[in-house]
């Protein structure tokens, strides 16, 4: 079900990786101010973009699973956070790693891209209690859907109000001018933001299909077990 | 602050895509112990059916 496609999708992940780690290390120039140091943003960056990109479809996946009530887009919702927490979490260690680098700190609090980046993750870390302290299956998928909506409606808007309250902080890779990417390095960084993203969907498609097949063996020793039942 | 020296940085550097890459080869290697453990069950109940 979930598993169709898998193989030529997990290929073309590592090709358009190796490709971009190439062109990372061998054809992007260095930055003029920061050096060797900026070739982190190339795995930084993408990984963020695409955790929140993650982080959003988890609640239009909600929304989906709120309106036909059918638990597969709840499934759906809850591997697309999961994946996402776990690309956060990498966000979140490769942007401390930066930061020492580039000022000397592992983490600034008065830095708001770190700090609401921060926020949105231990906001989405509340998901795993909130969805298992429920037992009842269908009111967890609700409930779930119901947060995963919620939280995923505020990812944008927290990254708006970032964006406008503090423009020049943070190093804008991209914007609707152009950012300040030169073309070698603006190829490399969208080669590694493809990469990144069929990787979080090769792995989201591996999850889920490892999930479905867990449920479907537990159906089967269900009705093994109630057959006996009757038999006995 | 300056740019770090390229063997100042690299370490820097190279601590990042380790950590991306141990991340995914973590989570791969959770997915695969799942999916295994999976094959073992469904083997017995293929076994018991026979």
């Amino acid at each position: 079900m979930y598993s169709k496609g898998l193989v030529p999708l997990a290929a073309a992940t590592v090709v358009t990786l190796a490709t971009a780690l190439t062109l990372v290390f061998f054809y992007a120039p260095l930055d003029a101010d920061q050096g060797f140091v900026q070739k982190i943003f190339y795995v930084h960056v993408p990984m963020a973009i695409v955790a929140l990109g993650g982080f959003v479809a988890g609640g239009i996946f909600g929304i989906r699973h709120l309106r036909s009530g059918d638990p597969s887009w709840d499934l759906r919702s809850y591997v697309a956070i999961h994946m996402s927490i776990i690309l956060g979490l990498g966000v979140l260690v490769t942007g401390a790693i930066w930061a020492k680098a580039s000022w000397g700190h592992w983490w600034v609090w008065d830095e708001p891209v770190l700090v609401s980046f921060l926020v949105v993750f231990l906001l989405y870390c509340v998901y795993y209690p909130l969805r298992f302290a429920i037992e009842d299956p269908e009111r967890q998928a609700r409930y779930s859907s119901v947060f995963a909506i919620a939280a995923g409606a505020f990812v944008p808007l927290n990254f708006m109000a970032v964006r406008l309250a503090e423009a020049y902080t943070h190093p804008r890779v991209l914007s609707q001018t152009g950012g300040s990417l030169p073309g070698e390095m603006r190829l490399t960084f969208l080669i590694a933001l493809l990469g990144m993203t069929l990787l979080f969907v090769t792995l989201w498609k591996l999850e889920l299909t490892a999930k479905h097949a867990s449920l479907q063996l537990k159906r089967l020793k269900r009705r093994r077990a109630e057959r006996e039942t009757v038999a006995a | 602050m300056p740019a770090l020296p390229l063997d100042e940085a690299g370490k820097y550097v190279a601590a990042a895509y380790v950590v991306f890459l141990t991340l995914i080869l973590i989570y791969v290697a959770i997915i695969a112990a799942k999916i295994a453990r999976i094959d073992r069950d469904i083997s017995e109940l293929a076994e018991d059916d026979e």
